[in-house]
């Protein structure tokens, strides 16, 4: 353990303060307690940036089950600090909003602080941990507490629907990722990323490698709100804001494009990863800014913008893997893949954060998102209004802001991509620049609904449920730190350019560089009149168009069918698998006792009839057979007769008569096969139990006692028959093939000289196994006491009252 | 209309006792001959069972004043404690041992601690048919 494993797992140790802080400072707000844990954090986390840039990592281990390999290895390298930096830096600005989001006298402060910081420390896990297993540890954390923080109001059902559907989705995905996880250790022998990494070369063919690949991006998508797997993301809306704007913008949700990042390394040079991840993310791009203009509610409209914004990423690092397949850095086109979606990360996370502490302000000040009933704002909340201004213009990609810089390095990335000469990536590659700028025209689009929907147009104070005005200055500060953030970066992207974005870079694409280099990033604003700067003119131009005819092609929305939404098909599938398994589990579990017999039998003689066919283990040989005598044979032939007697006698009288009569010539044959002490048992039990049915027969109740001939099922009739067949096939085959001595010579000849009795069977019983004897003395008492207090003990209900 | 069976009951008196007889021994020769604890115990009920069937159960409970689920209970612990016994000369559960000794009466005899066990054996068997049997007798 050292400070920086201390960093990782504080919050878990605060979050076991913070109930008690609830408790007892009552009159204070218990975020400011939390508040200092992530500054504290923040600040450690700076410190670590000049090493980072000098290209050193920090790596510290300590042991957790080191007898599996698995260690708690925290790796602090370029891509880690990235996130660590987000993670505790707008965590730190969430806090502080949500001490004046969350009412202290109203909400449970324990339980949202409480899972807010389970949530941080997992996320920190999660992007410090270099052993995959801690990983997947913390990402599962990462899965409850989102799930626990979008229940937080847990007595709206939309709230649970919401909570329930993203659990499901992310852990669906989460248990595929370990799956990847462990296919790779099959093949590496070693959890530790960077160990695996130098392993690549070996394993590229490996024929475990393309799954454990699609495993992993399964994991990643469904965290990151991929197509098709987004649908979660809408629905955990029902958050606080707080947490939307944390989790659902700025850190949960990028935790699968760092997990595409971190692995880049090891699966770039595949085809497969190319197309999947690049494909997956343009389009999701083009389907999440689509959606998002139809949305009438803010938060939904942000929840679509995320889901297009992590395929923007996800596509730029898919076509940043092409760069790998060129050794030389310099001329190496495709890093500005990489470049835009590092840049990008950053930059969504402080515009998105900053849009929805807006949107939350609005609702909190309003009592409503919906822009329907929003209007006019604009004069009643400046303060608010400039902020959106700031991080819509940023999202939609306008100069002079951050998200102008990166869109337009994501569409350098997007037209390279057809420069690029393998994997057929000139014939389809003008798919992803076309898909990009028609996502960027939707993103253009609903980014002007939500600012001008919300504070221009015409105030409707008779549909809100408060009289708006501004926010406290509390809840005002950290979204303009970030709007500052969006600025600051916008111009002057370099102080972060060589400070955080190159050590990231340096992380996801560590084969590139050689001893001492590292990535020089540059980014200005002007690039002088390229093909980038064209498309942005046309989207400005065609959103602007679309943004004013908005009311007349909406209808567009409508052509495509409510039921073939993957919404519907979520629902439908839930229900279909619960109706399904509820019309299975009723289909075959009827309740009867025959037709689980039935089941028993069928499986027993399918089950040893294809092991003996199977394994040809049937064979038979009339070597070690004894001569029948005319004894054997009578009695056999009256056996035989008895038992068909019992199956086709028509009263139940005569079927017992007959069982008897099996049972009495079993004894006869006892006693002709030389067992008396068995011969003498056998008779002794079966007059006890044939008289035991008769008393059965006796007592059985008058109403419906209709003497019938028992129906004949032909089912039942060839499963019996199976089974005389198998059981009969199996003795045969037993004795013939006798492999082994027989133990009996043992006890024949020391029956006498060691226990001193000559009947052999009973020095068997209470000598040689006497503990088998004691045993079945115990089921003959445990059967009596059975039958005492099953005819003692009747409880009716009456008496069960009294 | 209660029927007069004294026939039945006079043999009984007689029989019972030969059956009995025979019950022990079948018991004791279970060692050298067919026979032993289970088929003893069984054969004894099946004197009680005729006792049963010559008279009524209030009647046998009275001659037979014996709680047939502590006898039960005496059989298991007189098999368990054989075994454990063997603890005591430093042997395996459940070790047996003869040997031979002059007895008044007998001459010669050899006597087993097998015997212990079976007669454990034998108690047990005799208390679960005749619970088995009375409980079932005595319902309604």
């Amino acid at each position: 353990m050292t400070l920086l494993h201390l960093a990782i797992l504080s919050p878990f140790l605060m979050a076991i303060l913070v109930p008690f802080i609830y408790k007892f400072v009552r009159n204070v707000h218990t975020g400011w307690f939390v508040l200092v844990l992530p500054v504290t954090l923040f600040v450690y986390f700076v410190q670590f940036i000049p090493r980072n840039m000098n290209g050193q990592t920090t790596i510290s281990t300590a042991e957790w089950i080191p007898s599996l390999g698995i260690n708690f290895t925290a790796l602090v390298d370029g891509l880690g600090l990235l996130f660590a930096l987000l993670i505790t830096g707008i965590g730190a600005l969430v806090v502080l909003y949500s001490i004046y989001y969350l009412s202290k006298e109203k909400e449970q402060l324990h339980s949202f602080y409480v899972y807010l910081l389970m949530f941080m420390g997992a996320m920190l896990g999660v992007v410090l941990s270099d052993n995959m297993i801690v990983l997947y540890t913390f990402w599962e954390l990462t899965s409850l507490s989102s799930f626990l923080l979008i229940g937080y109001w847990y007595h709206r059902e939309k709230s649970r629907y919401g909570a329930q559907k993203s659990m499901l989705i992310t852990v669906f995905g989460g248990l595929a990722m370990l799956g990847g996880f462990v296919l790779l250790y099959l093949m590496t022998g070693t959890f530790s990323i960077r160990e695996t990494i130098g392993y690549v070369p070996a394993i590229m063919d490996h024929y475990l490698f393309v799954p454990a690949m699609l495993l992993i991006l399964l994991g990643a998508f469904t965290k990151s709100a991929q197509f098709p797997f987004y649908i979660w993301l809408p629905d955990a809306m029902e958050a606080p804001t707080p947490v939307s704007a944390y989790l659902h913008s700025a850190t949960m949700v990028k935790a699968g494009i760092y997990l595409v990042a971190r692995l880049s390394p090891v699966f770039a040079l595949t085809p497969e990863w190319f197309w999947i991840v690049s494909t997956v993310g343009i389009i999701t791009l083009f389907w999440g800014s689509f959606n998002a203009v139809k949305q009438t509610d803010l938060k939904a409209i942000l929840a679509f913008s995320t889901v297009s914004q992590l395929g923007l990423i996800m596509s730029l690092l898919g076509v940043g893997a092409a760069s790998l397949h060129y050794d030389m850095l310099d001329d190496n086109i495709f890093t500005v893949a990489t470049l835009a979606a590092v840049f990008h990360l950053i930059n969504h996370a402080t515009f998105k954060g900053s849009l929805f502490m807006v949107v939350g302000i609005v609702d909190h000040e309003t009592g409503t998102r919906d822009i329907r009933k929003l209007g006019g704002l604009m004069s009643l909340m400046p303060i608010t209004f400039t902020i959106a201004v700031i991080g819509a213009f940023s999202m939609a990609g306008l100069p002079p802001f951050n998200g102008f810089l990166s869109k337009e390095m994501f569409f350098t990335g997007m037209l390279r991509v057809m420069e690029f000469d393998l994997f057929n990536a000139q014939t389809y590659g003008f798919i992803f620049p076309v898909l990009a700028w028609l996502g960027s025209i939707f993103t253009f689009l609903y980014s002007m609904v939500l600012v001008f929907r919300t504070f221009t147009g015409k105030y409707q104070p008779e549909k809100l449920e408060k009289k708006p005005h501004e926010a406290p200055i509390g809840m005002l500060i950290p979204p303009i730190i970030l709007a500052s953030l969006v600025i600051v970066i916008g111009f002057f992207p370099n102080i972060i350019s060589y400070s955080i974005i190159e050590p990231a870079m340096a992380s996801i694409l560590p084969t590139l560089l050689m001893e001492g280099e590292h990535f020089y990033v540059n980014i200005y604003m002007w690039h002088g009149w390229t093909p980038e700067l064209f498309m942005t003119i046309g989207v400005v131009a065609l959103g602007v168009l679309g943004y004013l005819t908005l009311p007349k092609w909406r209808r567009i929305y409508n052509l495509f069918p409510e039921k073939l939404t993957l919404n519907k098909a979520y629902d439908g599938g839930l229900k279909g698998l619960n109706t399904g398994s509820e019309r299975l589990t009723k289909f075959y579990m009827t309740g009867f006792f025959r037709d689980y017999l039935a089941y028993i039998f069928a499986f027993m003689i399918v089950i040893l009839g294809s092991t003996i066919a199977i394994k040809g283990a049937f064979s038979y040989s009339f070597d070690d057979l004894a001569p029948v005598g005319p004894y054997e044979a009578v009695i056999a032939v009256v056996m035989t007769l008895s038992a068909l007697t019992i199956v086709f006698s028509k009263s139940r009288l005569s079927a017992i008569i007959a069982l008897g009569a099996v049972g009495y010539s079993l004894s006869l044959f006892f006693v002709i096969f030389r067992a008396p002490d068995l011969a003498l048992t056998q008779l002794i039990i079966e007059t006890v139990s044939v008289a035991l049915f008769l008393l059965c027969f006796y007592h059985l109740p008058e109403f419906k006692k209709v003497e019938t001939k028992m129906r004949f099922k032909v089912e039942n009739f060839i499963i019996s028959a199976g089974v005389g067949l198998v059981v009969t096939l199996i003795a045969l085959s037993a004795n013939s093939q006798q492999v082994s001595d027989r133990i009996s010579n043992y006890f024949i000849e020391n029956s006498y000289y060691l226990a001193g009795g000559k009947n052999m069977v009973n020095v068997i019983l209470v000598d040689f196994r006497g503990f088998d004897t004691l045993f079945e003395v115990v089921v003959l008492g445990i059967a009596a006491l059975g039958i005492y207090s099953m005819i003692k003990l009747r409880l009716s209900r009456g008496e069960e009252q009294s | 209309m209660k029927t007069n069976d004294v026939i039945f009951q006079t043999t009984t008196k007689v029989v019972l006792f030969i059956i009995v007889m025979f019950s022990i021994f079948l018991f004791f020769a279970g060692h050298h001959n067919p026979g032993g604890g289970f088929i003893g115990g069984l054969m004894t009920s099946s004197a009680i069972v005729l006792l049963l069937l010559a008279y009524d159960i209030k009647t046998v409970k009275k001659i037979l004043p014996i709680n047939f689920l502590t006898l039960t209970a005496v059989g298991l612990m007189i098999a368990v404690l054989t075994g454990v016994g063997s603890f005591l000369f430093g042997a395996p559960f459940l070790s047996h041992t003869f040997d031979y000794f002059e007895l008044p009466l007998l001459g010669e005899t050899e006597l087993a601690t097998a015997v212990l066990f079976d007669i454990g054996v034998y108690l047990v068997v005799v208390g679960v048919t005749m619970t088995i049997i009375q409980t079932i007798g005595e319902s309604e």
